[in-house]
């Protein structure tokens, strides 16, 4: 066992580790922030994906000891300072962009570091960046008009082309 | 233009908010002071006899609680199947005996062994690596048809063959059907394979058992599409614990699409273990263990043929079929392939006399059960293929040869030779509608435009019946059903007027927080953010069946109405004393009751204290309260259908196939919240791509799975599909419950695969390749490219 300190939605967190523990395990049984979901054990479908240090991660492919020092952030950290949903939720709930929601997390945060490096995507572009996010629900029909709807563009539009 | 929270308005969901922020609250997100976490450990052959199990290093090693094998299960019953097909001779199907943990044999990779429950899960996995079981492999059967030779293998000693049953369906038409073919015209054959396919939800299934042994009560927390069934079958079949001790529990279910409607061994495990340990004990599926141990879908392997006159109508119709049961009965396996394959077969045609063959066939197999469309996907798949390959063979166009066959719209309600009877559609309307939404008629520049690019661009068109809501509950009982198809709702208005409604339906991803609630605010006309509805939990729901089939609006959206019409004739009654007028003159609008003619009214929540604080209420004749509780059983299933058309490009080097627009126009009676039917659609059509396209479960020969990861299970992504046009203007309102809905929620996955497989059959036809009549999916490159250089 080691010990691991973070910052995990702007607090400071630490806790006991093996080494094999990893991140998302530490996300969900030792924090409580069961929000970061598992979907997979072959690093594949991006359920868990979070932020470190400011990058899209699968957290079910680092361990925890991996991030020690790091800033994290997780699902639990993306809605507006006052509890309201942040833009990227916002749109996800307006355009239908779930439905089970177990996707919705990773899918979230998998949207909101594309917005990040380029805030004016295609179409094409946000069906390339959650390529490693699956869903099963939606078709991706919706999550891809909430992306493009969240980044200001006119998703009616794009959707009725 | 609807109010939004009334029936008609696309009201955003408010399931969501929790969703999206990370508070949704899944079965794994459950954990109780004290649980020991359960590893199971699967069978790794097919076929094999268990010699001998020693898990005494197991049980010395760090925080190894116990280590349970069959014979801890000595004294429990097996798993149960819900469902009894009777054969063509009038025999009861052979029904193997299917125990919790594998019981001298294994018979599928994956068939557990023995599990270990430790302090933490970690101990638990480790521990059972020390767990010896000595197995002699034995011969695996893995092929429907070697099955059924008389020297194959046998998957259950105890069962005279293979064979599950032989059903026939009508087996009165048979002879004529046979002769029908003897005067045909002309007969299309075809022979197909419905792949077999992993539902694969994205949140794996966990079990949590609980025990409170002072009052001897069990929790089990599930990820259950039907939480009763699961406590019905549980407790009564297996475990022997009366429902009044046994709390079933699905939270938040992260998708299901089937394969979580059936009672599986884990939770049997779980709520065992938890009571002999005296502590909760928690399991928790990976997704390499879904593979081996969620119920798989479709794996029909089918020979089709049909019959016309010399004017191209269609006369007969017959169509033999293997299906694959694997090497148990899951919950509902034998009825997917017969009444809900075997109905079906008439699509949306006059076809006259259908006779339909199906030998259920047991395999080392993992078991296959219903997956979103379960037997209706299978009947589309082989209807839609077929009509497309006899206008080929005709000459005809595949879209006319549709239209004249059609059953028309005047002709409803519809008796199909096939037992059911069509109440409302229109066929002719969506065919038109889907021709249109996917300009049909700019395909030839466009597929001029494709061949520019070195594409071979194809037009694929199908068109499907389904029936949901699978009922009424006396009739699916002589068919087999061991439990009833009603749903249940209780409707609890409070004091001040809010709305608690108990719905024995469970959403899944379905959005019923929001829709059911739109249902109950238009019925009285208060806000529907004055309604909740509670699900998912069967110690304060009624007994109800849960959520499949596309039942739930059809089926537990009627039992809501049912209920909340009682609360309204109360609460009229109320009115009626208040206002010292009769009853009979008393409208509720708006959430208003006024007397007819009159300015006098009282609105909603005058009526509703007055129930609760009952001063100035008719005690001699009413009880106080309002609240009440209804049960829905359909007289008949609902029949939505739809045409599907599909574009393609196939790269001719490659083979590799491109779905460039996807157009679906379907008819769901009456729609309550558009925004959530469509993206039940675009779902489906994302798994009915996935199908035809990528999606395969496969075996070798010795039955090892080759396909038990997302590594080698090809799931679809964002990146593989187009955006969908989806349309639901042609409704022809169900005529036998009382919202006139059909169900939506299998549609997309029912009509997509045909659609699919005909285009890509087109663009190689176009292409002046007519020799290739038939590509069995998924239409890999691999596939498409061997086909096109065979
Ligand atoms: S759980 Fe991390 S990618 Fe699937
Ligand atoms: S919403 Fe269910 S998996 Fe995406």
């Amino acid at each position: 066992m080691a010990k691991v300190s973070m910052t995990v939605n702007g607090k400071a967190v630490s806790g006991e580790v093996e080494g094999r523990t990893l991140l998302s395990t530490f996300l969900r049984e030792g924090l409580g922030l069961t929000g970061t979901h598992i979907g997979c054990d072959t690093s594949q479908c991006g359920a868990c994906t979070v932020h470190v240090d400011g990058k899209q991660v699968k957290s079910c492919a680092m361990f925890a000891a991996e991030a020690d020092g790091a800033e994290v952030r997780t699902i639990e950290g993306m809605a507006n300072a006052d509890g309201s949903l942040s833009v990227i939720q916002q749109a996800f709930q307006d355009h239908h962009g779930l439905q089970c929601g177990f996707c919705t997390p990773g899918m979230v945060m998998a949207a909101a570091s594309l917005l990040a490096d380029n805030p004016k995507p295609t179409e094409a572009e946000v069906r390339h960046h959650l390529e490693g996010n699956m869903c099963r629900c939606t078709g991706y029909h919706n999550i891809v008009k909430a992306v493009l709807a969240a980044s200001g563009q006119d998703a009616g539009q794009i959707a009725a082309e | 233009m609807p109010k939004d929270g009334g029936i008609g308005a696309s009201t955003k969901r408010r399931e969501d908010v929790r969703f999206l922020t990370g508070k949704g609250r899944y079965t794994d997100d459950i954990n109780i002071r004290g649980q020991a976490y359960a590893w199971f450990i699967r069978s790794d052959v097919a076929h094999g006899k268990i010699n001998s199990i020693d898990s005494s290093a197991a049980e010395a090693m760090p925080g190894v609680v116990k280590v349970f094998t069959a014979a801890d299960f000595a004294g429990v019953g097996g798993i149960p199947c819900g469902w009894q097909v009777t054969d063509r001779f009038g025999k009861v199907m052979q029904e193997p005996k299917h125990p919790v943990l594998a019981d001298g044999k294994v018979r599928h990779v994956g068939d557990p062994i023995a599990v270990v429950v430790a302090e933490t899960l970690e101990q638990a996995r480790d521990a059972a690596e020390a767990v010896e079981i000595d197995i002699t492999e034995l011969p695996a059967v893995v092929n429907m048809k070697a099955a059924l030779l008389p020297d194959s293998p046998k998957v259950h000693e105890e069962l005279t063959s293979n064979l599950c049953y032989d059903w026939g369906f009508v087996e009165e038409n048979k002879a004529a059907v046979d002769e029908a073919f003897e005067k045909a015209a002309h007969v299309t054959t075809l022979e197909l394979v419905n792949n077999r396919l992993v539902a694969n939800p994205m949140e794996p299934r966990v079990a949590v058992g609980d025990f409170e042994s002072h009052s001897g009560q069990h929790t089990l927390y599930t990820t259950s599409q039907n939480p009763h069934v699961i406590r019905l079958l549980m407790g009564a079949f297996v475990l022997g614990i009366p429902e009044h001790k046994l709390r079933v529990v699905a939270p938040d279910v992260g998708g299901g699409f089937g394969s979580k409607i059936y009672h599986y061994a884990e939770e049997a495990f779980v709520t065992f273990a938890a009571k002999a340990l005296n502590r909760p004990v928690k399991w928790t599926s990976s997704r390499s263990e879904a593979f081996l141990s969620d119920a798989q879908g479709r794996d029909h392997v089918t020979k089709i043929q049909l019959a016309l006159d010399a004017d191209n109508n269609f006369t007969a119709l017959r169509t033999d079929t293997y299906a694959n049961m694997g090497a148990y009965l899951s919950t509902f396996a034998p009825s997917i392939p017969t009444w809900l394959h075997g109905t079906l077969m008439a699509g949306n045609y006059r076809t006259p006399l259908i006779y339909v063959n199906v030998k259920a066939v047991f395999t080392n197999t993992i078991p296959v059960d219903a997956y979103r469309g379960a037997g209706r996907p299978e009947a589309t798949f082989q209807l839609e293929r077929l009509v497309d390959k006899a206008a080929r063979e005709l000459g005809v166009s595949p879209i006319e040869l549709r239209r004249q066959n059609f059953i028309k719209p005047d002709q409803f309600p519809y008796q199909t030779p096939v037992a059911v009877v069509y109440d409302t559609g229109n066929y002719h309307a969506t065919l038109d509608r889907v021709l249109e939404i996917s300009n049909y008629a700019g395909f030839e520049a466009r597929a001029a435009e494709s061949k520019a690019r070195g594409k071979l661009r194809g037009f694929g068109l199908a068109h499907y019946i389904e029936a949901c809501g699978i009922a009424p509950s006396n009739l699916v009982g002589q068919l087999g059903a061991r439990a009833g198809l009603y749903e249940s709702a209780s409707v609890r208005v409070n004091a001040t007027g809010s709305i608690t409604v108990f719905t024995g339906s469970h959403s899944h991803g379905q959005g019923h927080e929001t829709s059911f609630a739109q249902v109950v605010a238009e019925m009285i006309g208060i806000d529907a953010g004055q309604i909740d509805i509670v699900h998912g939990d069967t110690s304060n729901t009624p007994m109800g069946m849960g959520t499949y089939g596309s039942r739930s609006l059809a089926v537990g959206g009627s039992a809501i109405v049912k209920a909340t019409n009682k609360i309204i004739n109360k609460a009229k009654k109320i009115a009626a004393h208040l206002l010292e007028a009769s009853e009979g003159d008393i409208e509720l609008k708006d959430g208003k009751f006024t007397v007819a003619g009159t300015d006098k009214s009282v609105d909603w929540v005058g009526v509703t204290l007055a129930a609760y604080v009952p001063h100035n209420y008719p005690l001699e004749s009413m009880e106080p309260g309002l609240e009440e509780t209804a049960f829905y059983d359909p007289s008949n299933f609902t029949y939505p259908s739809g045409g599907y058309a599909c574009e393609v490009e196939v790269c001719p080097e490659t083979g590799k196939v491109t779905i460039c627009a996807f157009s679906a126009a379907d008819d769901f009676g009456n729609i309550v919240n558009p925004m959530i039917v469509e993206g039940q659609v675009q779902g489906g059509l994302a798994q009915g791509i996935g199908q035809a396209l990528m999606e395969n479960c496969a075996y070798d020969e010795n039955g090892q799975l080759l396909s038990g990861s997302f590594m080698d299970y090809a799931m679809p992504r964002a990146d593989d599909f187009p955006m969908f046009t989806v349309d639901h203007s042609c409704n022809t309102p169900c005529t036998h419950n009382p919202l006139g809905v059909k169900g939506c929620g299998e549609a997309g996955a029912i009509g997509s695969p045909p659609a699919v497989v005909n285009a890509v059959i087109d663009a190689l036809h176009r292409a002046g390749r007519t020799d290739i009549a038939h590509i069995d999916m998924p239409l890999t490159p691999s596939r498409v490219w061997s086909a096109m250089n065979a």
